[in-house]
């Protein structure tokens, strides 16, 4: 229903995770605020307030956006994996194996937004070369790993998963 | 397969954090994960004015939102309290720091006025209805104009801007400078920085039943901030309890106690109710101390062989508008290591802190480290230009040689080891140095800006007293090890347990490492200046040590053996050359809990020790750099970098290569384009991500990273710290080899960051001043 | 970081949004994928007091050839335009500009016509369409009308869109054989915006003349400026380096660049030059000149 008349709250129906969630919600409500504190899923992480540090970033019907540039109005509708949903519990995804492995992350702030623009990435190219890589993270900051082991970490993945992708 | 489920091979091996599994997949938990039932939230209104009376503030508005729950201004909050600040330097001035402005700002990002509401939409929206009257007053930013006869003042209420004279002299330097046969001048200014963790400051205060209070802060430095905030709030310090959770990054940025941290608890201990602050960005960028922005002018008199007689510098250093607790730290580091790693004796160097307008200042990754670097090994370079010597040969002859150390410096500290000229081989040998020099003489012939620089440098790490290890056997055998030096992101949990468990014939699995609550840790310090493993590591390692030498004892009772047969062995001890007679820590850990102890033995198996090594750990290393520039748009590009550090034994190369990695990347921001700046008027130009410009992923050069190993003698287990080696090394090495590019074209100096306009502007100017 | 509250709306359809536009006017902001919006929203920089969302709204996404032109949606995500088979076919300049907006993350959410209707005179978006002869297509309740970028762009954060209209489309006349297109960007080190940035269109005669040349700067005002001088130098004349360079080296010539702490007018006139040569290389090379 679209109505015409100004509401205080607007309901919305969001799957995340593979869960749907009805909610009634603030306009003025940004998504990330929205799964941190409506939902508690405070894997994705707020950095900065200029949609530049892709600490927040989520999957929305597939693709990498910034949930903090993202009304959670218009999210309704929409399908979401956020970092908690990447993985069955107690299981890795290949890229979070990756960044362990290659010591991909110091602080872990940036990390599930690395991890997020790392997965649809491998998502929609399985074999990126080093420079690809570095171009894909061109929307998040690290500031401690200096990223050379983060692009050793999605390396890593994107082996692994080509791999498992040949095998089965 | 992996080494982490035995018990050697521990120290020095690659092993995989213990941390990620948690951080991997977010379930971390970082300050602004915290959420209490009952939470209020802070929003707090900062000066957009580096300099003006507060004429009034009108609060009516913001106390009129629903949801609201109180609005503070300075006038609210007795002056007693204030931001405590230690006497650095006899006689320096303190003026005063409260957490909101009381009748004037000295600085934009000066907190003005605090709002408690149910959300921080509405903490946000109460704080923005909030309306001030400013009264602008002149404001001075530039630390060498503030010194200037009729500057403004950045301080109304002092006299000067002078905050303290810093001065160190040795030897007899009039006479070295009488003698020299060439004195080679330079002022050179590092520019001011964002630490810009990638984690906001934040804060949870909770007011608990009996009266105690509880903090989660993203700190560096939980007990310190805990006897910081006492100190602010007058509140008693054992009735404190502060936690740093997850922190996301620091890098010297969060070892301050922050204004909003002591009103999150003011305000949480009147409400009665926790109350929460998360910094925005924005907030950040004016809020959290800057680092850097010394401007350095040295001489250094040489003889005509190169050889180096006498250094004297005087660095005016920017503290900015008020002190924080280690706002003077950068320039007591800056001081410390002038001379570098040559032999000069003949010393002066003189520091002068000033007061300005600006945010202010203290550590960041370097902290006084890589200006002094970057001084002396630009100077070196000049030096070596201008007296036609090559710039590796004035370096070797000048180098404190290996049989020197321990070594004690013109500026009187002592440095434990070293082999420079071991580690400039190595950094030449990885570099194909004169293929290097081929490469940039043949495209210099083509008209191609191209340079090749070196630089040796020192890493004074560890500092800041003791840190502590407390070392408990739980009845099972398991090992909890307490450290004072809480973690936020280099791995403490991983290599200390590496440590730990080789140490104790463990595996990893059976040491669990804790940190960052002060209720639960033994007084400690924190996590800075490259401490961890040389300070914290030393403590714990003495711990251990202590109990093994108990459980030693306690083994030999239950083993009816001379305690000096004991021997360890993976998982307990054994008597030596006796197979099967052996106990295992948990049989020893039930006789010191169960009471089957020697005679006379107290009970319990912990130990706790406190470890102040008296001095520094001076790691060093040797950069090499080959650098491009654009005579079109005058980008800078580096093609090549070898970093080799020496950071005495290392514990896991895994993470030593991070901390390279990572400081090499704020070294980059240094030098490509972070830069904090300020405008005309005081007024911050660069307050956000839009303009300020932090290395990303495509930033990174080809990088080569190798390394030597001199161990520490003055140090359990013979290390040095690496946090900030790449960031000291790399912008000196970067500017020699910028410096070499444009040589060519009769240019000696540009200050950085080089950015390419920047770059393009000097390359123009010289080019016009040639054809003119 | 928090908006100031507003009322929402979901138009479900474009004549819902006209009407929703007409109620509410200038105290109502369209909502796209809001990467423009929402960042000054929550800066309160902006602070709308309606948010329109076409967001729902059928039929304004996706990329078509229609008749001599392509007719590409207002709501087509710039990753779409980036990766859309058709552009980077006939129209790879497009591409070439589109690919390059903030980073992956903007890309699938931010939308051309969010983007062209914002008219940041640092987009990426409106330089090479002006260098295209885009046009745009704006929906009123009164029906529908199409401006030239040349007329639709006017100056900072200012275009021709009334406040009861609707941008719903872009229509780029297609190349004809012989021409290319091509964008060179040189971003800001922290935003990623274009400090300088050209567009190019040649249409090359078999023989290797130029038959027409049309380059838009970004960067250098408030709106994407034509490179006049720099078009008239090429015209008629062999693609060759030189003349290019030559050509390009004009670019700047009668503009008055907007400075700022990172670039001053000056550098910006020099880099207008290389960024405009390297364009109408790889244009030219697009448009099969061997260079």
């Amino acid at each position: 229903m679209s109505g015409k008349m100004e509401r205080v709250t607007v309901p919305i129906n969001v799957t995340v995770n593979g869960v749907k969630h009805e909610a009634e919600v603030e306009p003025r409500l940004l998504l990330v605020y929205f799964l941190r504190e409506h939902l508690g899923l405070t894997g994705t992480h707020v950095g900065c307030d200029t949609s530049q540090c892709g600490a927040c970033t989520i999957h929305m019907n597939g693709r990498a956006v910034k949930s903090c540039t993202v009304l959670a109005v218009q999210a309704d509708g929409v399908k979401i994996t956020t970092i908690e949903g990447l993985a069955p519990e107690g299981t890795l995804h290949p890229v979070q194996e990756g960044f362990r492995e290659k010591h991909g992350l110091q602080c872990g702030y940036c990390t599930p937004g690395m991890i997020m623009t790392a997965v649809h990435l491998l998502e929609t190219n399985s074999s990126p070369t080093e420079e690809e890589i570095r171009h894909a993270l061109e929307g998040n900051l690290c500031r401690c790993t200096g990223y050379i082991h983060i692009v050793e970490a999605i390396q890593w993945a994107a082996q692994r998963m080509r791999s498992s992708h040949v095998s089965s | 397969m992996s080494t982490e489920h035995t018990a050697t091979g521990l120290i020095g091996a690659p092993i995989r954090r213990v941390e990620d599994p948690v951080l991997v997949t977010g379930k971390g938990c970082y300050v602004d994960d915290i959420h209490l039932p009952g939470m209020l939230h802070l929003a707090v209104l900062l000066s957009p004015h580096p300099h003006a009376k507060i004429v009034s503030i009108d609060t009516s508005a913001a106390r009129a939102i629903p949801g609201v729950r109180s609005v503070l201004t300075g006038a609210d909050i007795s002056e007693r309290v204030n931001i405590p600040a230690p006497m650095v330097v006899p006689g320096m001035k303190i003026p005063p720091h409260p957490p909101l402005a009381r009748g004037a700002v000295h600085a934009a990002g000066t907190p003005v006025a605090a709002v408690v509401a149910q959300s921080r939409a509405l903490a946000q929206d109460a704080a923005n209805a909030i309306e001030v009257e400013y009264e602008s007053l002149p404001a001075v930013t530039d630390a060498e104009k503030a010194l200037e006869p009729g500057a403004p003042l950045a301080r109304t209420e002092l006299d000067n801007n002078v905050c303290f004279l810093s001065t160190k002299t040795n030897g007899d330097v009039e006479k070295a400078f009488a003698q020299a046969d060439h004195i080679c001048r330079m002022h050179i200014a590092s520019p001011r920085l964002v630490a810009m963790a990638i984690e906001p400051r934040g804060a949870v205060a909770k007011p608990e039943p009996a009266g105690d209070l509880t903090m989660w802060l993203s700190t560096q430095a939980p007990h310190r901030a805990r006897a910081d905030l006492a100190t602010a709030l007058g509140f008693p310090e054992h009735r404190i309890r502060v936690i740093a959770p997850d922190v996301g990054g620091g890098f010297g940025s969060k070892g301050p106690l922050y204004r909003e941290y002591v009103l999150a608890a003011y305000l949480a201990l009147k409400l009665g109710r926790p109350v929460k602050w998360i910094a925005t960005r924005s907030e950040d960028f004016v809020g959290v101390i800057q680092g850097r922005d010394q401007a350095m002018t040295s001489e250094l008199a040489l003889k005509k062989d190169g050889t180096m007689l006498g250094l004297k510098a005087r660095v005016v250093a920017n503290l900015g508008a008020y002190l924080y607790a280690n706002t003077t730290t950068p320039t007591q580091r800056m001081m410390g290591m002038a001379p570098g790693c040559y032999q000069i004796q003949n010393v002066h160097v003189e520091v002068a802190a000033v007061f300005t307008n600006t945010v202010p200042t203290g550590p960041y990754r370097g902290a006084g480290r890589p200006e002094a670097v970057l001084n002396i090994e630009r100077l070196v370079d000049k030096a070596a230009r201008e007296l036609g010597i090559d710039p590796l040969e004035i370096r070797r002859k000048n180098f404190i040689r290996p049989e020197q150390f321990p070594y004690r410096t013109g500026v009187n500290v002592e440095y434990d080891s070293g082999d420079y000229e071991k580690s400039l081989s190595e950094a030449l040998r990885l570099s194909d140095y004169q293929e290097l020099i081929r490469y940039r003489d043949e495209a210099r012939e083509r008209g191609e800006l191209v340079g090749v620089g070196v630089s040796t440098f020192v890493e004074p790490s560890g500092g800041a007293g003791f840190e502590s290890g407390t070392v408990r056997v739980e009845r099972s055998g398991e090992f909890t090890i307490l450290t004072g030096s809480s973690s936020h992101g280099q791995g403490h949990e991983t290599v200390y347990a590496q440590v730990a468990a080789e140490k104790l014939r463990v595996s990893m699995d059976q040491v669990a490492i804790r940190h960052g609550d002060t209720l639960a840790i033994q007084q400690g310090v924190g996590t800075f200046a490259s401490r961890s493993a040389v300070t914290g590591g030393g403590a714990m390692v003495i711990a251990i040590d202590r109990v093994v030498e108990k459980a030693r004892r306690i083994a030999g009772h239950l083993l009816e053996a001379a305690a000096e047969d004991i021997v360890q062995a993976d998982g307990g001890f054994a008597v030596a050359g006796v197979p099967g007679k052996a106990v295992t820590w948990r049989q020893l850990a039930a006789a010191a809990y169960g009471g089957r102890l020697p005679r006379g033995m107290e009970p319990g198996l912990q130990e706790t020790a406190f470890f102040d090594p008296k001095r520094d750990a001076w790691a060093f290393g040797s950069h090499v750099a080959l650098v491009r520039i654009d005579r079109e748009t005058g980008r800078l590009a580096i093609e090549k970098l070898v970093l080799v550090d020496d950071c005495g034994v290392i514990l896991n190369p895994l993470i030593v290569e991070g901390q390279i990695h990572g400081g090499l990347a704020q070294a980059l921001g240094e030098i490509l384009g972070e830069h904090m700046i300020f405008g005309d008027e005081g007024e911050v130009l660069t307050g956000s991500l839009m303009n300020y410009a932090v290395p990303r992923a495509s930033d990174m050069p080809p990088l080569i990273v190798g390394e030597t190993v001199t161990p520490n003698p003055f140090n359990p287990l013979g290390v040095k710290g690496v946090g900030e080696a790449a960031t000291n090394g790399a912008p000196a090495v970067v500017a020699n080899a910028v410096m070499d590019a444009l040589a060519p074209l009769g240019i000696d100096h540009i200050d950085m960051p080089y950015t390419a306009p920047k770059l393009w502007a000097a390359i123009r100017e010289a080019e016009a001043k040639r054809k003119g | 970081m928090f908006p100031a509250s507003f009322g929402y709306f979901a138009a479900r359809s474009l004549e819902e949004a006209l009407e929703l536009l007409t109620e509410y006017g200038e105290d109502a902001k369209l909502l796209a994928g809001g990467h423009s919006l929402i960042p000054a929203m929550k800066l309160r920089l902006a602070t709308p007091r309606y948010l329109i969302d076409l967001g729902r709204v059928p039929g304004l996404s996706g990329v078509r050839i229609d008749g001599e032109a392509l007719a590409i949606g207002a709501l087509t995500a710039h990753a779409d335009v980036a990766s859309s088979a058709i552009i980077r076919q006939r129209l790879p300049g497009l591409a070439d500009a589109a690919s390059v907006i903030g980073d992956v993350q903007v890309r699938n959410r931010g939308t051309i016509g969010g983007s062209v209707a914002h008219a940041d005179p640092a987009a990426d978006l409106p330089v090479i369409l002006t260098a295209l002869g885009a046009s745009f297509v704006l929906a009123s309740p009164s029906g529908k009308r199409t401006v030239a970028a040349e007329d639709f762009f006017i100056d900072f954060y200012t275009t021709a869109l009334a406040p009861n209209e609707v941008l719903t489309g872009i229509r780029v006349p297609l190349p004809p054989s012989g021409a290319g297109a091509a964008y060179a960007k040189l971003p800001h080190p922290a935003s990623g915006y274009v400090v300088v940035s050209a567009g190019a269109l040649i249409i090359r005669q078999p023989s290797g003349q130029c038959a027409s040349a049309r380059v838009a700067l970004g960067g250098m005002a408030g709106r994407p400026l034509r490179a006049g001088a720099t078009e008239t130098a090429l015209q008629g004349k062999a693609l060759t380096p030189q003349v290019i360079a030559a050509a390009a080296a004009k670019a700047a010539e009668g503009s008055d660049p907007i400075e700022d702490a990172y670039a001053s007018a000056e550098y910006k006139r020099q880099v207008a030059a290389v960024y405009a040569r390297r364009a109408i290389e790889s244009a030219a090379k697009r448009a099969g000149q061997k260079i």
